[in-house]
């Protein structure tokens, strides 16, 4: 009995020394930022507020609503085009990075090296560096998506293909198939089911950061969103956040349909 | 079908039962599940979309071939030229400082909140009804991208670090409060059931059992979720004026147009992003 | 001639791990010979060895005469093509049905265009049924191999090989991963086929029980070396504790039992 005391007040300390580092490390950070949490919570009645007011949109934003969707359309195209072109370009790719055989060493290294560095350079890096050369063009969004998409992927996939080659690609390799005939009929049908589910979720991410990407380079919903709020014209704003809001559940939705047939 | 016992004749009947055959009269060897037609049809339909998408775009008639030699030009000077033009070492360490506090910040917020938040939408915990209002809401909340409700906040709070904070850790919050749930939901249902025939109470049963079955997951996916929140704050300090390092990206890149500079910036969030990754890799590790 | 032949056979990884030293044996064309040994004693890199799923390090291997060592590519295919193989863990795509896991034994033969997107002859088609009617899965021929019972993604595996009209088969671990019932399916299937097809069978195995019934001839491995290669009849106590290099004394009970 004095045992299990003993665990119990030695997980009484562990947890209060737990609340004091966070709460030395928010007190710092707070510090820094010049982040007071009672402003935070102050803007909360406000933004509620905000959102009940502007929720319902008035007639002006519904008059506004063709051009919205308009602009919806051609965002959810953008990012399954951009999903689905990274995908395949990120899965031969992946091949190269993955501990399939025929894979040099060197080469496996630089593919996740390429990888890494697609992933990790912000989005909005790119989306500046190519409003030089595109300017307010979609392909200013479609490449700045695809480059991260595509670092995402290369990474996820190279996972995927690592876990279910282990079993099938000895097999074939020692019934004299070659190394294509290995993909396309071990490593392909094997995560093909892992590889849609990852398509899936890149295509709603996509459309959350096209808005952001779009706000930057003034295309898509994005700039459109950016145009009404800065016009103060919060009613149309909002009516843009809901039309999103609508777009990302039915995707969501649907995929979590997709993704139970798939991986049944 | 006589025509197609002669081009395929049938095999010995014991065997031809076994087989199907297509219209055609061929063998099928495809396995008879559900999962293979809709994988197809799905890349069917995806595919279709993504010609659909590239012919209804608005290219506005731009020069392609010299964008991209262009966009090739841009990327050697940014990533081959780096250099620091008007922003010193320090300065620039400061605001990193300052873009990974915003992220730790979002994080711990958004933690907390989740944790509470997941006890009363994890099935094996809160009621039915419980459960179904707060995971609607939890997903209309993640359905908002990050930067809109920075900008929502800043409507009060004004464009800053407030705002930028409330706005991270919303998005944060939901997100956090879906893996949490999921966590919890996988807890062998025999723990909880044995602590409450002892007679122990709610907290008792979340300190006791709960939270050390859990805590793991729950450390990698906010340890995930710091990850996601750094980049986010260095989006936010571009596209929201939340300050820090992304602030000065989007000034090097939109208001000097200058792309060395830009290229230096790039590089300290990358190494800072991929240290980053190496940390939560390791902490990871230790705590399982 | 010998159907194959280990010449002094060495494999080392890394530099370090003496998986084989110095390795010698052959094999004639019908035999059912078994390999038995503790786990690491090298059995599955001799295996590989064989169809140069694992380079060799030194030493020279000879599969119907031709040294598989010093095989180019094209070569290689073809001897693997020779060359059936079963795993332990099955290794099927799990995702397919059964059919086309079993036409996977066609691969080496298919150009590759046919070969990639899965395209095979009538006849061929026919054939793969006629060898899953043999091992008993007429039922299962649609399904999906993860919807089988380990025993049944072994006839699969059987199946694949013999798909292959091998000269060869090589065997590892077959029942490792079996219950005894399944496991017993399984070697009288491997005994059929090498009695009425007349492919050779090389097969590792650590239950010394099954390999003493089932082969005439047994090859026994420790630390990376042949300590033992003759008559299964001739295999005593003493060698089989020399073999596990302990005194098992459940190992002899299984061999009694």
């Amino acid at each position: 009995m004095e045992k299990t005391t003993d665990i119990f007040r030695r997980r009484k300390l562990t947890y209060t020394a737990v609340f004091l580092i966070f709460l030395t490390i928010f007190a710092g950070t707070s510090l820094i930022t010049e982040f007071s949490l009672a402003d935070g919570a102050a803007s909360f009645p406000a933004a509620a507020a905000w959102i009940a007011e502007n929720l319902i949109p008035d007639q002006e934003a519904m008059e506004r609503l063709p051009r919205i969707l308009e602009r919806l359309l051609e965002t959810a195209l953008l990012s399954v085009a951009v999903t689905v072109v990274a995908a395949v370009c990120a899965f031969f790719f992946s091949l190269l990075g993955s501990n399939i055989p025929h894979i040099h060493g060197l080469v496996k290294r630089l593919v996740r090296i390429v990888a890494a560095f697609f992933r990790n350079v912000p989005d909005v890096v790119w989306a500046m560096l190519l409003m030089f050369s595109f300017g307010q063009n979609i392909l200013t969004g479609f490449f700045a998506l695809f480059f991260t998409t595509f670092g995402l992927l290369t990474r996820a996939f190279i996972e995927t293909v690592d876990e279910v080659s282990a079993s099938c690609v000895e097999a074939l390799e020692a019934t004299g198939a070659n190394f294509i005939e290995l993909v396309f009929q071990g490593i392909i049908p094997s995560a093909l089911s892992g590889i849609t589910t990852w398509v899936l979720y890149m295509i709603e991410t996509n459309i959350r950061s096209s808005t952001l990407i779009g706000m930057l380079t003034a295309t898509g919903i994005g700039y459109l969103f950016d145009l009404y709020y800065k016009r103060l014209d919060f009613s149309s704003a909002s009516l843009v956040i809901l039309s999103i809001v609508v777009l990302v559940l039915v995707i969501e939705t649907a995929s979590n349909r997709i993704r139970k047939v798939v991986l049944s | 079908m006589t025509d197609l016992a002669l081009i395929h004749p049938p095999l010995p009947a014991e065997l031809e039962k076994a087989v199907t055959r297509s219209h055609r009269g061929k063998i099928r060897i495809a396995a008879k599940d559900r999962s293979r037609p809709a994988v197809n049809l799905l890349i069917a339909v995806l595919l279709f979309l993504t010609v659909l998408a590239f012919c209804t775009f608005d290219y506005q008639n731009i020069d392609f071939s010299k964008a991209i030699l262009d966009t090739l030009h841009n990327i050697r000077t940014v990533f081959l030229e780096p250099e620091l033009t008007r922003e010193t070492v320090g300065g620039i360490l400061y605001q990193l400082l300052v873009t990974f506090c915003l992220g730790t910040l979002a994080t711990i917020l958004g933690a907390v909140l989740a944790f509470f938040c997941s006890l009363l939408c994890a099935r094996n915990l809160a009621g039915a009804g419980s459960v179904h209002v707060i995971k609607s809401i939890i997903a209309v909340i993640r359905a908002v991208p990050t930067v809109m409700w920075v900008l929502i906040f800043a409507v009060s709070a004004g464009l800053g670090s407030v705002a930028a904070v409330v706005g991270l850790t919303f998005h944060s919050f939901a997100y956090l409060t879906k893996a949490y749930a999921e966590s919890i939901e996988e807890i062998d249902p025999g723990i909880i059931e044995a602590l409450k025939a002892n007679g122990a109470s709610y907290w008792q049963i979340i300190c006791q059992a709960v939270v050390p079955a859990t805590i793991t997951y729950m450390v990698a996916w906010t340890f995930m979720r710091f990850e996601i929140n750094f980049a986010n704050a260095v989006a936010m300090g571009a596209a929201a004026g939340a300050g820090g390092i992304g602030f000065n990206l989007f000034m090097a890149g939109s208001f000097y147009f200058d792309l060395h500079e830009m290229g230096m910036l790039t590089y300290i969030v990358v190494i800072a992003v991929v240290i980053l990754e190496m940390i939560s890799t390791k902490i990871k590790a230790k705590v399982k | 001639m010998a159907l194959l032949e280990f010449q002094n056979v060495s494999k080392v990884y890394n530099n370090v791990t003496k998986a084989l030293q110095d390795v010698t044996f052959s094999i004639e064309e019908g035999e059912f010979v078994s390999i038995i040994g503790p786990s690491g004693a090298g059995k599955s890199t001799l295996m590989r060895c064989a169809n140069r799923l694992v380079d060799a390090s030194q030493g020279a291997i000879f599969f119907d005469g031709q040294d598989v060592t010093k095989m180019g590519k094209k070569d290689l295919r073809k001897v693997r093509t020779k060359t059936g193989m079963i795993f332990q863990h099955y290794n099927l795509v799990e995702r397919l049905s059964v059919v086309e896991n079993v036409l996977h034994g066609l691969l080496g033969k298919k150009s590759t265009l046919s070969g990639m997107i899965g395209q095979y002859t009538e006849a061929e088609k026919a054939e793969a049924f006629r060898i899953i009617q043999e091992m008993g899965l007429t039922e299962q021929a649609y399904k999906r191999c993860d919807e089988l019972s380990g025993g049944q993604k072994q006839r699969v595996g059987i199946a694949r090989a013999i798909m292959q009209k091998p000269r060869l088969i090589l065997c590892d671990e077959p029942i490792a991963s079996l219950d005894p019932k399944s496991s017993k399916v399984i070697m009288d299937h491997l005994k059929q086929i090498n009695r009425e097809k007349k492919i050779t069978c090389l097969v590792n195995l650590h239950q010394v029980d099954v390999a003493i019934r089932y082969s005439e001839r047994i090859i026994g491995v420790a630390g990376g070396r042949i300590v033992y290669d003759g008559p299964s009849g001739q295999l005593t106590e003493a060698i089989i504790h020399e073999i596990y290099q302990s005194g098992a004394h459940d190992l002899i009970m299984d061999k009694l039992g």
